[in-house]
């Protein structure tokens, strides 16, 4: 098996790993670098549980390679919390009882956080779409909006 | 008074066919040992569990729970599981 | 110490309040610790070969190549897991699911296991583990297995003394259904169909297994009961249950999907086999083929009523599979389909059948759904043969207090007129609809548990108070079990931890199953605190130097009572807790009950749709689940469990479904073509929460978390009758099926 060595930056820090050129980016992630906040619920790309940003643009970290983060920008769930203080995304999900078993919980934040960014003012509608590759089988999606909507309005306060 | 003690019908073939048996006992424990004495095939049912409604109430497991001398229905009926 | 398990009526401080979950903030944040996401030193990679056949003899299992691969440690067949059951078949059954003996019995059963140093190597070494094959007939539709010429799948199930593929014949009803029929003014008989569907977890299944050559071990897993996983693998592994401590891990959904084992035993074989730790985590495409989905069912529903509304009789045949091991669910269904109604004359016949398809297990109130579809439509159909609107027939023929109920016993208080007078004054049933959209409501019945349970609480040297539970956690009952305890104490929330114990920590719980998480340890951790505040009261006695009856605990602090004890400052738990070490050592409060009598459950859904006549496609507009909670400890969870049961029902509804081909393979085996619902899929899920309390829970506890699965099959059924005017006996009813029923009734 052929190693190839990767330099990239996550969540802001400079990181270095080896790994075979077949290996995914989320098994990078997960196993290498021991960032288990992505998850692996499908590994097909259909269910979200994996969404990381690769340059800012929200991707399955299943559906990439580990090799394509040489010299990129990966954020991960565990990035959201800046300077001690939950974004305010992980503070309504919490708040509004947005999880139940939370697996799927990192993959929404990031691709949730992902929408504010571009789209402070998102409708429901849009929310909706912007979240529909990302799988719930918990909450029925209820809670799941209402939090982006309150994050979103917090947001917007700041 | 003795409650009567109705049987579901898929254990009834275990107590010769009987829709229900009249069995005087204090707790769910005894009444399954009597009627594992009376009825030899219903131990291997016991076994393999059986919930009891007393009066609307179901217990699956409690064989230390009181059948009340004046309860109006004892009904013995499959084990069941959930999700 | 024996604990009054009655309802007492009571103000509550904090319970009913929507505080924040303890495990929050790790699962926000990516810290919590899921099934795969544990490590251990040198661990290894298992993962299991498939049988590629839904039937076929295994002749010969080559592992000669495969083992000299490098980097295998190694390879297990079921060779290496000798049957130690003792004949017990439920066991037995487990062990040849687990890994086939001898015989595939379904596409992607276990045929071989491989542990080795890394995924890649893993994966190459069960490209060279060579099986030869001989293929057997298959079957794989509940109706087709039926029938007298039917490949045989076991053989040790027989009817009348004949191998048969019919493991269970139950019956179950009161009165005389042909009498009743005769009294009838209109009878409706139509037959169902309904397509399997799987739980759909996002989490598949995940274990790391350590088992030493002393025989002791260890197995972190992602699973609804750890206790129960903890007999089953030291059954079927020969290993002492004092020796295998099993850790849960964060569990990332389970519906009763994680109830069984499937890979763990295996993990554990092969861990002692290499004398390493095996991590396995299934694939999806694993998850799909080879852990237990829910039955495909086969009905047919007859009711009979008086024009004046009166239900004289009902029966169901009802035919559900099992898949390739024998199970409960024709008794289930056939036990819960008329739970919901008060009938004189009413039988029921479940038909447990095997084919060449996963072992089933529980889905969230297993088998009710299928039944309650069959039962639900007829209803609707009655009820627009008599003129009478189906919510009104529905509460003429409701159950009630004295009702003996379908499945056999006399009900006491219940809940299912309440509902459907809810519904009958919801808004929801007076909003407008536009072109191409209905209304559709149903109800639900399911029966709750409570069972074996035990908790330790214990109060830290600085007052705080960790509770240890032995129920998983599956949607937030450690924020409810955290109220529970404080509000007993008197204390603040954030003053309560609750934590899971690992198996070596606690005494033996039944799983997280049957809606009995927070009935069940709920009730525990009140008397466990209540044997607590004894203790506290002593020790406050002990401080102050009087007798123990003089002292009352109330509002977290104990108070000296009577005019000679007037000057005493009252003692905060705090207080107490620092002087621990000299009134008697450590405070702690434990609590071991069997939690019987759960109550039973019932919920009305109401339901609008549109459908477009030109694709058959249905959207759902709006929906309301209305629920008794008998008490709502934490409202956000009983919420999220009502809307979470709906949105699963709704998938069930519309699109689920395993699909087979001629081959007897399964055919899509991803989220891709088994398609969930999704975010846009669905509106915002209202909910009503009744509070008609439990009278066998010291707060009025129900289980709240199957039941909202029940109705919304026929809810959006009955719905789509009335939006596209036919009416659809198949589920799912996917476009194609409702546009086919579309054209048909044109033509």
């Amino acid at each position: 098996m052929t190693g190839v060595l990767v330099s990239t930056t996550i969540n802001g820090d400079a990181v270095q790993f080896a790994c075979p050129t077949d290996e995914t980016l989320l098994d990078s992630l997960r196993n290498r670098v021991g960032l288990t906040g992505a998850k692996e619920g499908c590994g097909t790309g259909d269910c979200g549980a994996c969404s990381v940003t690769l340059d800012g643009r929200l991707v399955c970290a299943c559906l990439v390679l580990g090799v394509e983060a040489n010299g990129r920008e990966i954020g991960t769930v565990e990035g959201l919390v800046e300077d001690g203080k939950l974004h305010p995304l992980q503070e309504k999900f919490i708040e509004h009882a947005a999880l139940q078993c939370g697996i799927c919980t990192p993959g929404f934040l990031v691709a949730a956080k992902t929408l504010l960014e571009k789209n402070p003012k998102p409708s429901e509608e849009q929310i909706r779409y912007a979240l529909a590759g990302n799988l719930c089988r918990c909450t029925g999606y209820d809670k799941i909006v209402r939090a982006v909507q309150a994050a979103a309005k917090e947001m917007r306060k700041k | 008074m003795m409650p009567r003690i109705s049987l579901t019908s898929s254990l009834r073939d275990a107590v010769d066919g009987a829709e229900s048996i009249e069995l005087h006992a204090e707790t769910i424990g005894e009444m399954f040992a009597k009627l594992a004495e009376r009825y030899p095939r219903m131990a291997d049912r016991i076994d393999a569990g059986i919930a009891v409604a007393i009066d609307g109430q179901i217990y699956r497991d409690d064989w230390n729970t009181k059948i009340p001398a004046d309860a109006a229905e004892v009904f013995l009926m499959p084990r069941i599981q959930g999700g | 110490m024996g604990h009054d398990t009655n309802y007492q009526d009571r103000e509550f401080k904090i319970i009913g309040t929507r505080v924040k979950r303890p495990d929050g903030i790790d699962k926000v944040t990516g810290r919590a610790k899921y099934g795969a996401d544990a490590f251990a030193p040198g661990q290894l990679v298992g993962k299991v070969l498939r049988s590629p056949h839904a039937h076929a003899i295994i002749q010969k299992i080559d592992i000669s190549k495969a083992e000299k691969l490098a980097g295998v440690k190694a390879i297990i067949t079921s060779a290496d897991l000798p049957d130690l059951t003792g004949s017990n078949r439920g066991m037995t059954d487990i062990l040849e699911n687990c890994m086939a003996r001898g015989r595939a019995l379904y596409h992607g059963h276990a045929v071989a296991a491989v542990a080795a140093i890394d995924e890649q190597t893993a994966k190459q070494a069960l490209k060279l583990i060579k099986v030869t094959y001989k293929l057997l007939p298959h079957v794989t539709d509940v109706d087709e297995a039926m029938l007298p010429d039917a490949p045989i799948i076991q053989d040790f199930v027989l009817q009348d003394g004949k191998p048969s593929n019919i493991a269970g014949i139950s019956t179950f009803g009161h009165g005389d259904v042909d009498a009743g029929f005769a009294e009838a003014d209109v009878i409706v008989e139509k037959s169902y169909k309904t397509e399997q569907t799987h739980q759909g977890y996002i989490e598949p299944h995940a274990c790391l297994a350590n088992v030493s050559s002393d025989g002791s071990g260890e197995l972190w897993v992602t699973t609804q009961g750890h206790f129960s996983f903890r007999v089953v693998c030291s059954t079927l592994l020969g290993l002492d249950m004092a020796k295998l401590k099993v850790t849960s891990s964060e569990i990332g959904g389970g519906f009763g999907g994680k109830t069984h084992v499937w890979t763990e035993p295996l993990a554990l074989a092969l861990s002692r086999k290499a004398n390493r730790p095996v991590k396995l985590v299934m694939t999806r495409d694993e998850v799909f083929k080879a852990s237990g989905p829910t039955s495909s069912t086969s009905m047919d529903i007859k009711i009979g009523a008086k024009k004046d509304g009166t239900i004289t009789a009902a029966t169901a045949m009802l035919r559900y599979q099992d898949g390739a091991f024998p199970g409960i669910w024709g008794m289930l269904g056939a036990m819960t389909a008329y739970a919901c109604y008060d009938l004189k004359n009413v039988k029921t016949v479940g038909h447990d059948v095997l084919v060449n398809r996963p072992k089933v297990a529980a889905y969230r109130a297993p088998s009710a759904p299928m039944a309650a579809f069959g039962v639900e439509s007829t209803m609707d159909l009655v009820a627009n043969e008599i003129g009478m609107s189906p919510l009104d027939f529905r509460i003429k023929n409701a159950a009630k207090e004295g009702t003996q109920a379908s499945y056999g016993p006399v009900y006491g208080p219940i809940g299912i007129g309440p509902t459907l007078e809810a519904v009958k004054k919801h808004p929801h049933m007076r909003a407008k609809l536009k072109k191409n959209q209905g209304r559709g409501m149903a109800c639900g019945f399911w029966f709750n548990f409570g069972g074996q349970t035990c908790v330790d609480l214990n109060i830290g040297p600085d007052g705080t108070v960790s509770l240890t539970i032995g129920t998983i956690d599956v949607g937030g009952s450690r924020a409810s079990l955290s109220l529970i305890v404080a509000e007993e104490l008197g204390i603040p929330y954030d003053q309560v931890r609750t934590n899971i114990g690992d198996t070596a920590s606690l005494g033996h719980n039944d799983t997280t199953e049957g809606s009995r998480g927070t009935f069940s340890s709920g009730m525990a951790a009140i008397f466990a605190a209540r044997d607590a505040v004894g203790v506290l009261r002593e020790r406050a006695a002990k401080m102050w130097d009087i007798p123990v009856d003089d002292v009352v605990w109330a509002d977290g602090v104990a108070t000296a009572t009577g005019a000679k004890h007037s000057n005493l400052p009252p003692l905060t738990l705090a207080a107490i807790a620092a002087k621990a070490a000299s009134t008697g050592g450590p405070i702690a409060g434990h609590n071991e009950v069997v939690a019987d009598n759960a109550g039973v459950s019932f919920a009305s859904h109401i339901c609008d749709v549109e459908v477009d006549p030109e694709t058959g496609s249905t959207k759902i507009i709006r929906y309301t689940v209305i629920q008794d909670a008998g008490k709502a400890i934490h409202p956000d969870y009983v919420e999220g469990q009502f809307q979470g049961g709906a949105a699963q029902g709704i998938g069930w509804a519309l699109n689920e479904e395993y699909i087979y081909g001629a081959d007897g393979c399964l055919q899509n085996t991803g989220f891709l073509d088994y398609r969930i619902p999704v975010c846009s899929d669905l509106p915002f899920i209202d909910t009503q929460i009744l509070e008609i309390p439990n009278p066998n829970h010291p707060y009025g506890v129900r289980g709240v978390g199957e039941t909202s699965i029940v109705p919304p099959l026929a809810a959006i059924g009955n719905a789509v009758s009335h939006a596209a005017g036919v009416r659809m006996t198949h589920i799912p009813m996917s476009a194609p099926r409702i546009l086919k029923a579309i054209d048909d009734a044109k033509a």
